[in-house]
């Protein structure tokens, strides 16, 4: 078989008692890919297997190395992974500085990419590293000196299980902003587990999505979550990602304007410089249809698109994915009742009003 | 009552006594410590035998583990034809037929502590560190004994505790020989046979003080150990 030097590919097979995982799966080396589904769904343990923490049948190839096929299992400790688990896990009988240089001492010099200094200023680790007993500090603090220490192996993929669920409200957003820069100033694949939606929207870039121990979708995140035939599309909480950028801001009104390849939006005053690119959500429940513009509006954001697809959601509900621009989607949730009234069918041009966009930034 | 003095030969068996406390709790760490990491990893069906053996000598009364003992190690026994046919000479009567008998009763007060230390810090830190590119040894060695501390502490001091205090394993192993197996409760023993109740006081007082601190100090250093391993 041939296979690309710059893809994560896999097949693992794995009888439990409760459970079965059976899963084929691709993810690019570039970028965040998020292992989304619900819980028992088998994203943990198949991240598990792709760290070689549980020893399932299959085979691995991560960069055209490979990491387990029929015959050869590559133990955990031989993986250039980094791990971070949903609990930070620091080693009680080590000081900050000690978790942190745990793997960096383990790495040999010549594999070394990562300096000390650089993953302590990308984490905002100073006035921790110091630190003696890990014990005392917050759970945000704590889960961002395992990242550190993970980075800290040089890896060439990182491996992140759910790494904010055991996080209350305050630390998730403590450290959003810290993956976010990870993203963007990492060189190497993430593999992203969760559950949360929101968080998968905010840093993913690719998406695989499982059910059940199986795969079953992955894809480019904006495409995937535009599918109406996933369950994704489906969730209350469904909807788009936009990637835009700040190009104007309304000082009278405390207004930014984004601009993407579909139009613009305007959104509550965002303090970053033009040509800033941002992330933007735009839920499916907040998108209405008007078949005319329409007159005397409240909405800021009204969006000329094209109907690609109707599909029905329980008994009185559907979901309308449009295009807007050449390369934007849009979801919209409206009530059957609605469909039918306007005569909504595929290719027809409407406009969406958008109630509300989530920046996520 | 005159002031309590030790007599020489009574020094001697504290002397001895102590020598194979330490002996035995150094001998039964390096036998307690892959014993206990098996145990609390392994999931083969006879986990539950090799448990079951090592606790033994918790309900055995010593007398029966010496006098089995005692027939292995002797001349007609597997043990002691073994040693004989090694010019190792006979066990009994020996302070290395001691050594042997002690750490096979004291076993399980140091096994125990030790496999709660492993299972009570569960995999996860080890699996920490196998991504943290640490080898099984290295993971041994750099995460799981240091964390293992409090259980290698209450080991050493039980294990050292429970050899000071045993009497019917030496009895039937050792006998009464000044000097090779005349540890202190075989010499407070024969004090009372010969009616000596003046010596048998003192070393007897001294018996109840040493236990006493140990478990004190077991108790206390417990205290503190569980706020270090939090």
């Amino acid at each position: 078989m041939n296979r690309s030097a710059g893809e994560i590919q896999g097949r693992f097979v794995l009888q439990r008692e409760d459970f079965v995982l059976d899963a084929t799966f691709s993810a690019p080396a570039v970028g965040v890919t998020a292992l989304f589904g619900p819980s028992g769904s088998g994203k943990t343990t198949l991240l598990r297997c792709i760290a070689g923490l549980e020893r399932a049948n299959g085979s691995l190839h991560v960069n055209g190395e490979t990491w387990q096929n029929d015959t050869d299992f590559m133990p955990t400790h031989k993986r250039p992974l980094g791990y971070v688990f949903q609990e930070a896990s620091l080693f009680a009988h080590l000081s900050v500085r000690a978790n942190l240089e745990y793997g960096l001492r383990r790495t040999p010099l010549t594999e070394r990419k990562v300096q000390l200094e650089q993953v302590v200023e990308w984490l905002g680790l100073t006035h921790l590293i110091e630190r003696g007993d890990p014990g005392k500090l917050s759970g945000g603090e704590r889960q961002r000196i395992a990242i550190g220490r993970a980075l800290l192996t040089s890896p060439r993929i990182l491996l992140m299980d759910e790494p904010l669920s055991a996080l209350d409200t305050k630390s998730k957003q403590e450290i959003l902003p810290y993956l976010e820069r990870l993203h963007r100033e990492l060189k190497i694949p993430v593999l992203y587990v969760s559950h949360a939606m929101d968080e998968v929207a905010r840093l993913a870039d690719h998406l695989v999505l499982l059910d059940q121990g199986k795969v079953i979708a992955s894809g480019e995140l904006h495409e995937t979550l535009a599918r109406l035939d996933l369950p994704t599309a489906h969730f209350d909480d469904a909807g788009a990602v936009i990637e835009a950028a700040v190009a104007q801001h309304d000082e009278k009104y405390h207004l930014s304007r984004l601009d993407f390849s579909g139009g613009h939006l305007w959104v509550g005053k965002v303090e970053q410089p033009f040509g800033t690119r941002v992330r933007a959500r735009v839920l499916a429940r907040d998108v209405s249809i008007a078949t005319q513009a329409p007159q005397g509006s409240s909405i800021n954001n009204i969006l000329n698109a094209c109907i690609e697809e109707i599909r029905d959601e329980g008994p009185d509900k559907v979901v309308v994915r449009m295009q807007v621009g050449d390369s934007q989607v849009l979801l919209s949730r409206i009530t059957r009742r609605s469909r039918d009234h306007l005569g909504l069918v595929a290719g027809m041009y409407v406009c969406a009003q958008v109630k509300s966009v989530a920046l996520m930034a | 009552m005159t002031m309590p003095t030790l007599d020489p030969a009574d020094l001697q068996s504290v002397w001895l006594t102590l020598k194979l406390a330490s002996v035995t709790t150094v001998f039964l760490l390096l036998i307690a410590t892959p014993l206990a990491w098996w145990l609390s990893h392994s999931r083969k069906w006879y986990k539950g035998l090799a448990s079951a053996v090592v606790a033994l000598p918790l309900v055995l009364p010593p007398t029966v583990l010496g006098f089995y003992l005692l027939l292995l190690m002797g001349p007609q026994g597997p043990v002691g034809e073994l040693t004989h046919a090694l010019n190792l000479g006979r066990l009994p009567f020996t302070f290395a037929g001691l050594v042997i008998g002690s750490v096979l009763f004291s076993l399980p007060f140091a096994v125990q502590p030790i496999q709660n230390a492993f299972e009570s810090m569960g995999k996860r830190p080890l699996e920490v560190a196998a991504t943290l590119r640490a080898s099984a040894w290295d993971r041994f060695v750099s995460v799981a004994l240091p964390l293992a501390r409090p259980g290698f502490l209450t080991a050493t001091i039980l294990a050292f505790a429970h050899t000071v205090g045993e009497f019917g394993v030496v009895l039937m192993l050792g006998g009464n020989i000044p000097g090779e197996t005349r540890v202190l409760s075989v010499a407070i023993y024969s004090h009372v046979e010969a009616m000596e109740y003046n010596a048998a006081h003192v070393l007897a007082g001294l018996m109840v003080l040493f236990s006493f601190s140990v478990l004190l100090g077991l108790y206390l250093a417990g205290g503190q150990l569980s706020k270090v391993t939090k």
